[in-house]
């Protein structure tokens, strides 16, 4: 495949704007001529054909949702509804520009408004900003909330974060960038919160805790309520990471769990797409007492109106210009009013359901280190076993789903599974797609055992086989000659 | 409606083929207390028509740029975007993708970002770009923190003349990270003033400024040298098809927001944060890097690359915690340039700076608004209004079907009677002539 | 089974102790280069940098895996390995033979809380 710079020719153009129509300046004279770079920049010179062709050619090489099967763990990737997109791109939403006048963007604002309630019902939550851009986004800024919120009852000892040794690798990264210590605790035996683990972690400097619940196992966290008890006690608070809520929504919330601070992530939960890594929202939920600490603008109904509100004094402050990533809160809005709560109360059950069917199928031919053959909306499963007998690493089988049509599960995620295989439906998946799969990852067993070297050379069918990524890593090249 | 594939029945049956025999036994593990009694109180369910109609209404009680020529910009512009970009962005191959972990097949991903890497780097004319961050507030957020790193020093030098919306998201940042924020005043002809920047982690001005003005970058990364501090600058990408780049200014670090290369001004998102640095600061940049490599067979391909800088890496050693990098927003801005070619982004940068100059000559020529600074600009200025207010200004334009500029009292309380003017190259001579008059009439 | 050398220090976090008069010469262990994997980048440190035993001093790169080396010893950093800037790989091709930075030893007594070959190797089968 060429790159664009490798397409078209010198002077070629895709598009014209109407000439210039008022008197011209020298450039020179408006810009002052040592402000002017010596050069035009060296970009693409193409027809608008040469540009679709090569951006369309290019699209094809990627799997994505609308082409296959994601059982990604961690990762949520659900169908995304296609009126989500088209209602996202109403004039009368992406022609806005953010500074207008209240008076102007009342639409905008009362959407806004209409999403944040919506939110803080689904988890149980006081107020929601909606500023943060993406889920580690959120991590960061439900962390500097707990910061500020101890800061100003003066409890400047409370300065680490305890987070469990299963935890995603944003988490500890979240909280180091707010300022904390992270301090990690190892999961029980069953790979669940080990209350003792975490009573000898609790101390005078815990500032909180990060949970994401169902765990990164898959698990449901049986002693919550105790360890929210637990941290509370010890003066710290609880955070929630949302990243799994598809398998809790309308069965329980974050607030009764006995969480302070929650993210959710619109593109998992609330089916708003990845876009290849972004654009993403993580929304941040609190209770009453940490309201006052939400980053600005929020917004409010008032005599009739919608209005931005005026600063807390007490905010973490801005977290992000304007209003967030405004084009996905759309889409996730939407899809909050197609479903209704009944809805959202059918995802999460087709969520679990499809997992315990995949993990039940699963189970046999490869370990379920964790879990007693049952799980929430996902489950990781171990490849040890094979990797020991058979020399067929969790990568191979990986590369061989490629090859079957599949973008593999995660994998070697979470650290405390050896050579773990995460596997996480969602509710979008049809009968027939959960069991081909099943068939798949049975045939990849069977083949780890009686032709290994197929799976070590996987994938042969894909636009290009494994790549050399320590040649890309030693001798870097990041852009084009 | 949702989006459940299956009937109940369907789910009844694949359950009992694995031995459940009740889908609410599965939710068994939820504690009695934590369970939630009642459905959240939402809206009923709307179906597709209903939908249409709803949030139709809710756009219609906003008023578009379509619908008024605009003149406001304050860091986000109303720029024409190509029917092309969003033909390519609703390719569901790219906007359904996951994050491109799999490369064997997320070439397509993997090359538009390379691609934008690249487009960056000969904008700016440095050496590594990222594959973007959230949107400038961040990306300057984040050179900070990577200045601070590298520099181990914990003081920043701010221009005042920043994008407020930049300024306050640094002061969220630094307050966390025990980093001090020292901004730097403007002067007359809107430049910023330098000082001494020995105990600076960097300096970051931007370029043109918030009133537009350019600044003289060379002098500013010459005295931040001086004193090892790094240079860097927040340059709005379509102005870098004239104004000097970056990188032979002297600046270490280039960021800014894409959004004037294609995307919709979206109520303020999403937008991308571009960020480019001299190769010595490669492995201490934040966010996904895309790299060349070849696979199995010898083919050129491409892949994510200096992965030990990130998050799932380091844990909670990483500088960063960024985890996605706006690929959707990044893949319109390679459109755009890839449409535009060279030609045509001098034309849509020349045209913004020639309508910009007409307008504030225009205006001066009243006799009722006067330039604030003397400094030249590019696409946006400053002027004082000598007659009404501002906001006078502001709701005399409204009423004639445009929208006003920016009343920068908001953020600078010593020009409360001064607004900010842009003109992108959409705005027509007709336009900008009846917008001048009604505004020299009120 | 890694390697290991008699007549070295080593320390739990799998890094080695060559001493040669006042100075010592620090690397990582070739059950730590297996650990990490495939090299890519290696920064060895900077040269006159004061150190107490336990400051973290090089960073070690690998496609899938990043890793600080911390000095074992106190005192002050007298030269760094610059040939592993442009080829990290040596230290996959022969961990004990390429050091990574060398110190002017401060303290010899910190020495004796170190390992020694044979009970570095016991350490390494309990962490496996």
């Amino acid at each position: 495949m060429k790159l664009i710079f490798e397409e078209g020719a010198k002077g070629r153009r895709a598009y014209k704007i109407p000439p210039c129509d008022v008197p011209q300046k020298a450039l020179s004279a408006i810009l002052g001529k040592n402000n002017l770079r010596a050069d035009a920049p060296a970009l693409p010179e193409c027809s608008e054909v040469d540009v679709v062709r090569h951006f369309t050619n290019l699209s094809q090489l990627n799997f994505a949702l609308d082409t296959g099967f994601y059982p990604l763990g961690s990762c949520t990737m659900k169908y995304n509804p296609k009126i989500n997109e088209d209602l996202s791109r109403l004039a009368g939403f992406c022609e806005m520009h953010p500074l207008q006048s209240e008076e102007d963007s009342q639409g905008a604002m009362q959407l806004y408004y209409e999403l944040e309630r919506s939110l803080s019902a689904i988890f149980g939550m006081s107020r929601f900003t909606l500023l943060p851009a993406a889920g580690a986004h959120g991590e960061l800024c439900g962390m500097m909330i707990i910061a500020a919120y101890h800061r100003s009852r003066k409890d400047y000892a409370r300065k680490t974060i305890i987070v469990p040794d299963s935890s995603h690798g944003t988490n500890p990264a979240s909280a180091s960038i707010a300022g904390f210590t992270v301090k990690t605790i190892k999961s029980g035996p069953d790979g669940l919160l080990d209350l003792n683990a975490l009573k000898e972690a609790l101390g005078p400097d815990t500032a909180g805790m990060m949970l994401t619940n169902p765990s990164t196992l898959g698990l449901f966290e049986k002693d919550i309520m105790k360890a929210a008890d637990m941290v509370h006690k010890a003066g710290g608070l609880l955070y929630y990471d949302g990243a799994n809520s598809n398998a809790i929504l309308c069965k329980t919330t974050p607030s009764l769990m006995g969480f302070d601070v929650v993210h959710t992530n619109l593109h998992k939960t609330f089916s708003t797409p990845h876009g290849g890594g972004g654009p993403g929202s993580g929304p941040v939920g609190v209770v009453e007492k940490l309201v006052p600490f939400l980053p600005s603008p929020l917004i409010a109904y008032k005599n009739g109106k919608y209005v931005f509100e005026k600063e807390n004094k007490l905010s973490i402050g801005k977290m992000r210009s304007f209003f967030g990533n405004f084009g996905v809160l759309v889409k996730a809005y939407a899809y909050i009013l197609a479903n209704g709560a009944e809805g959202l109360d059918e995802v999460s059950t087709a969520a679990v359901a499809n997992a315990n069917y995949l993990c039940r199928r699963l189970s046999k031919a490869f370990t379920l280190p964790y879990g007693d053959n049952r799980c929430m909306h996902e489950f990781v499963l171990s490849g040890q076993e094979i990797k020991d007998k058979y020399g067929v690493s969790t990568l191979d089988m990986a590369k061989r789903l490629i090859e079957m049509g599949y973008h593999p599960p995660t994998i070697y995620f979470p650290l405390i599974v050896h050579e773990a295989i995460m596997i996480e439906p969602c509710e979008t998946e049809s009968v027939a797609t959960l069991k081909e799969f099943v068939d798949a990852m049975l045939t990849v067993a069977k083949e780890a055992k009686e032709c290994p070297e197929k799976l070590h050379a996987a994938p042969q069918n894909k636009p290009v086989t494994r790549l050399d990524e320590t040649l890309a890593a030693r001798t870097p090249v990041v852009k084009a000659q | 409606m949702n989006y459940i594939p299956q009937t109940k029945e369907e789910q009844k049956e694949l359950l009992c083929s694995v031995g459940i025999e009740d889908v609410r036994e599965l939710f068994d593990c939820i504690p009695k207390k934590a369970r939630l009694k009642a459905l959240p109180d939402l809206k009923p369910a709307m179906t597709e028509p209903e939908l249409i109609e709803y949030f139709g209404k809710l756009a219609s009680k906003n008023r578009p740029a379509g619908l008024c020529p605009s003149f406001l910009g304050a860091g986000v512009y109303d720029h024409y975007v190509p029917a092309v970009i969003d033909h390519v962005l609703s390719r569901q191959e790219f906007y359904t993708a996951y994050t491109p972990y799999q490369p064997e097949i997320s070439q397509g991903t993997l090359t538009a970002i390379f691609e934008y890497q690249t487009m960056i780097c000969r904008l700016t004319g440095l050496d590594v770009s990222n594959a973007g961050l959230y949107d400038s507030a961040m990306a300057a957020a984040e050179t900070m923190l990577m200045a601070a790193g590298a520099t181990k020093r914990n003081k920043i030098y701010v221009a005042k003349s920043v994008n407020p919306e930049l300024s306050k998201v640094l002061e969220t940042y630094a307050q966390f990270k025990e980093i001090k924020i020292e901004y730097l005043p403007y002067g007359k002809d809107g430049k910023v003033k330098i000082r001494d920047f020995s105990d600076g982690a960097c300096v970051i001005v931007q370029s043109p400024n918030f009133f537009g003005v350019i600044e003289d970058i060379e002098k500013v990364s010459a005295k931040a040298h001086e004193g090892k501090a790094l240079s860097a600058v927040c340059a709005d990408p379509l102005s870098l098809a004239l104004l000097k780049t970056p990188g032979e200014a002297g600046a270490d670090i280039a960021f800014g927001e894409t959004q004037s290369l294609g995307l919709k001004m979206s109520f303020g998102g999403p937008y991308c944060g571009y960020m480019a640095v001299r190769e010595a600061l490669m492995r201490k940049m934040p966010g996904r890097i895309v790299g060349q490599t070849v696979d199995t067979e010898g083919r050129r391909a491409f892949v994510l690359t200096l992965q030990a800088r990130e998050q799932h890496i380091r844990r909670e050693k990483a500088t960063s915690n960024i985890c996605s990098n706006q690929a959707l927003c990044a893949l319109a801005n390679t459109v755009y340039l890839s449409l535009l070619g060279p030609e045509g982004l001098c034309d849509a940068a020349s045209q913004s700076a020639q309508k910009a100059a007409y307008l504030c000559d225009k205006l001066c020529k009243t006799g009722k608004f006067e330039k604030v600074f003397t400094g030249h600009f590019f696409r946006e200025f400053a002027v004082r209004c000598k007659g009404a207010s501002p906001a006078k200004l502001n709701s005399a334009a409204r009423k004639a079907g445009f929208v006003g500029g920016y009343e920068l009292k908001k953020s600078f309380p010593e020009l409360s009677d001064c607004l900010l003017l842009a003109v992108t190259e959409k705005r027509t001579r007709a336009e900008i002539d009846e917008f001048a008059e009604r505004m020299a009439r009120v | 089974m890694s390697k290991v050398i008699d007549g070295l220090y080593y320390s739990k976090e799998h890094e080695w102790v060559k001493v040669e008069g006042n100075e010592a010469l620090i690397g990582i262990t070739d059950y730590a280069q297996d650990a990490l994997g495939d090299l890519v980048y290696a920064d060895c440190g900077t040269v006159g940098a004061a150190v107490s035993a336990g400051d973290a001093v090089a960073v070690l790169e690998s496609v899938k895996a990043a890793s600080d080396v911390y000095s074992p010893v106190s005192g002050t950093v007298t030269r760094i390995n610059e040939e592993l800037s442009d080829a990290p790989e040596k230290i996959n091709a022969d961990a004990f033979g390429n050091f990574l930075f060398a110190v002017e030893l401060s303290d010899k007594s910190e020495l004796d809380t170190l390992m020694d070959a044979s009970a570095y190797e016991d350490f390494c089968k309990e962490e496996h």
